[in-house]
């Protein structure tokens, strides 16, 4: 196609006796002449009435796929409308080819199926449905790896011990430096709140007992869980859809790899071994953090601050900290396999999967702590 | 092998129908695998071949009807038993499926480590002999992302092969390869069948391939949604009626040609 100028498409329907002309002059060039509407070839078509519809090219210009879609309108149309024919014979040869793979095209496209429209009660009674399969489904899974895991440990299910070792590593080591700064900064910002409020009543040195059991009861585990739902539970359930869709989980299958055995397993595996090691980690980094505002910005000897903290964390906190954070770690690993493997197969399922995975690892943690505080204050400890 | 033996079947499907939701895809299917019969499964793209293929397989659980493996009925066998079934196949899907967190070499062992005894040396040598068998012994470290269409279709097929399964299924082993690799991969196919006693069942449009190792099919037709030609291809070629067939075997020079001439 050369680039002069172009002239806008014309077509005019003319009647001569028995037959209708639809003659068509200037460029139907699409993306620069434009494409007509299909109400264009409806209207053509309903213009010329019944009989035959002759279509004459002989002012036609340069022409394109704009021309073509044109005459597969007038066609479709004119067959849906019975009595009318089309003579294409003066049409473009090369039009003819194209206008003629269409309708073999079109023939062989017949299951479409409409997708009915749903009101709101219906979608919404189809949510609260799925969600309830969801439930299931979880806790289905949870109760799976419970009985599995002993059989992994015990080394015959389809778990290879590689794998575990490389993704806690993954997990593990590559999580140091922000569950350093995310307890950090939560053990400052205890000992900087408690400092404030304690100073009124001349008690500064509770900020031991305050950062002390915080951190160690409650906020390393939290915020260790956090931290691993967000970078661990995204990428597993980001993984595992993928998988999905490039068919991997399907070959899993055909060689009899059960994927759970070989997906599920290590990544819970993983992350129940080391988030409690995070967790002692994260406690650590918080405690340093609340002792280092705590000298700094109350009048209390370092000794007074550790003899205090040593009085407050009793190795109880320790045991419930270590408790919860086992309980985190296979939340979040589960939560991310779980949503994984559910995903469906395109791209944009791998970002939902992951994002779910992300809000549901969190979600879940923080429902879980909850239950957990129950708990220990209906046992008194 | 015997007489008899040669006329038992390894696979047989009765009254298939798989769908998607509401998508019924194929219906009402019923024929059967020969051992050491190398089987086409043909038919125009978009009617249902790779998906009767997992029917089969048991990936996909059909909306009715049955497949026997050696007489045995997969759908009604425990998930323990069907896995043992499975161990028999060997599946090179039509995406090929390598998982991509493995080297082409790990890809191929994987079975090996998990379903033999071998040690390590074994498994390599093995290996390297499946990935040799389909010219691609130079690339077990590379992977998969690293490799072309054709190669990453190779390895899989090489992963296939892994576990020297009695029933292979190849969804479209060459396509997208140039004529002397799916010369090359013909002939395994033909010595898996005919020196190793596998039975194949194999998805392809490679014309040339159907006529020189198919020694029996199934023709199934996207509109009507059914099979409506059985028979080696080389017959159907010779003898079959049914104008779609016919198209299909003579590659659609008479349907474009009659498209045309009613074009015109
Ligand atoms: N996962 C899926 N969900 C819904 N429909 C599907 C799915 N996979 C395939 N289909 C539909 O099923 C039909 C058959 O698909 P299939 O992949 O079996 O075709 P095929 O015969 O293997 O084609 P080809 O030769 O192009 O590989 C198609 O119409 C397709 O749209
Ligand atoms: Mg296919």
């Amino acid at each position: 196609m050369n680039g002069g100028p172009l002239h806008p498409p014309e077509w005019t329907v003319q009647h001569r006796g028995p037959d209708t002309v639809l003659r068509l002059a200037g460029d139907w060039i699409a993306c620069r002449t434009g494409v007509r509407s299909p109400a264009d070839a409806r209207r053509t078509v309903d213009e010329a009435g019944n009989g035959t519809l002759r279509i004459d090219c002989a002012q036609l210009g340069q022409w394109d796929c704009g021309l073509v879609v044109f005459l597969r309108m007038v066609r479709d149309r004119a067959r849906a409308a019975t009595g009318i024919r089309i003579d294409d014979a003066a049409v473009p040869q090369a039009a003819r080819q194209l206008l003629a793979l269409t309708a073999a095209a079109t023939s062989a496209t017949h299951g479409s199926r409409k997708v009915a429209h749903k009101s709101i009660a219906v979608r919404a009674g189809e949510n609260v449905l799925r969600a309830g399969k969801e439930v299931g489904l979880a806790t289905a899974l949870v109760g799976e790896s419970a009985l599995r895991a002993p059989v992994a440990l015990a080394g015959r299910a389809r778990t290879r011990a590689v794998d575990v070792l490389q993704l806690a590593g993954e997990a593990g080591f590559g999580a140091l430096l922000i569950v350093a700064i995310c307890n950090g900064l939560v053990g400052d910002i205890l000992a900087f709140i408690g400092a404030v409020q304690f100073r009124r009543f001349g008690a500064g040195i509770y900020v031991a007992d305050l950062v002390g059991i915080a951190m160690v009861r409650e906020m390393a585990a939290v915020m260790t869980a956090i931290v691993m739902a967000g970078r661990t539970g995204g990428a597993y359930a980001a993984h595992i859809a993928t998988m999905q869709g490039n068919e991997e989980i399907d070959a899993l299958k055909t060689f009899g790899i059960p994927p759970f055995d070989f997906l599920v397993l290590p990544r819970v595996l993983a992350l129940v071994t080391m988030m409690p090691l995070l967790y002692l980690y994260g406690c650590a980094v918080g405690l340093l953090g609340g002792y280092v505002v705590g000298i700094a910005t109350l009048n209390i000897t370092s000794s007074a601050f550790l003899v205090e903290l040593q009085e407050a964390v009793a190795g109880r906190q320790f045991a419930i900290g270590l408790v919860k954070s086992l309980a985190f770690g296979a939340l979040v690993a589960l939560a991310g396999c779980h949503i994984g493997l559910r995903a469906g197969r395109s791209a944009a399922e791998v970002g939902r999967a992951a994002t779910s995975a992300v809000v549901a690892g969190i979600i879940g943690v923080i429902a879980l702590d909850a239950l957990f505080t129950a708990c220990t204050n209906a046992m008194g400890i | 092998m015997s007489r008899d033996e040669s006329l038992l079947s390894r696979l047989e499907v009765r009254n298939l129908t798989v769908a998607f939701g509401t998508n019924v895809v194929q219906r009402d299917l019923s024929f059967e695998v020969r051992a050491h019969s190398i089987f086409a499964v043909m038919g125009g793209s978009g009617c249902g071949k790779s998906t009767v293929l997992k029917a089969m397989i048991g990936l996909l659980s059909p909306a009715t009807g049955t497949v026997l493996v050696d007489g045995e009925d997969y759908e009604a066998a425990g998930e323990r038993r069907r896995i043992e079934i499975r161990r028999r196949f060997g599946v090179l899907s039509q995406g090929g499926a390598l998982w991509s967190s493995m080297t082409v070499g790990e890809n191929v062992a994987l079975p090996l480590q998990m379903f033999t005894l071998f040690d390590a040396s074994s498994i390599r040598a093995l290996v390297d002999l499946k990935l040799a068998l389909v010219g691609l012994e130079s690339a077990a470290e590379k992977m998969p992302s690293e490799l072309s269409g054709g190669m990453r279709k190779r390895a899989a097929l090489a992963r296939a092969l892994a576990l020297d399964p009695d029933i292979p299924f190849f969804d479209e082993p060459s396509a997208g390869l140039d004529p002397i690799t799916s010369n090359r991969l013909d002939d395994l196919i033909l010595e898996l069948s005919s020196g190793l006693g596998a039975t194949v069942v194999i998805v392809t449009h490679e014309l040339p391939s159907l006529f020189a190792i198919c020694d029996d099919g199934i023709f199934l037709d996207g509109e009507t949604g059914r099979a409506i030609a059985r028979g080696a291809p080389r017959s159907l070629r010779d003898g079959c009626g049914d104008p779609t067939v016919r198209a299909f075997m003579e590659r659609g020079r008479r349907a474009t040609d009659a498209a045309r001439g009613t074009g015109s």
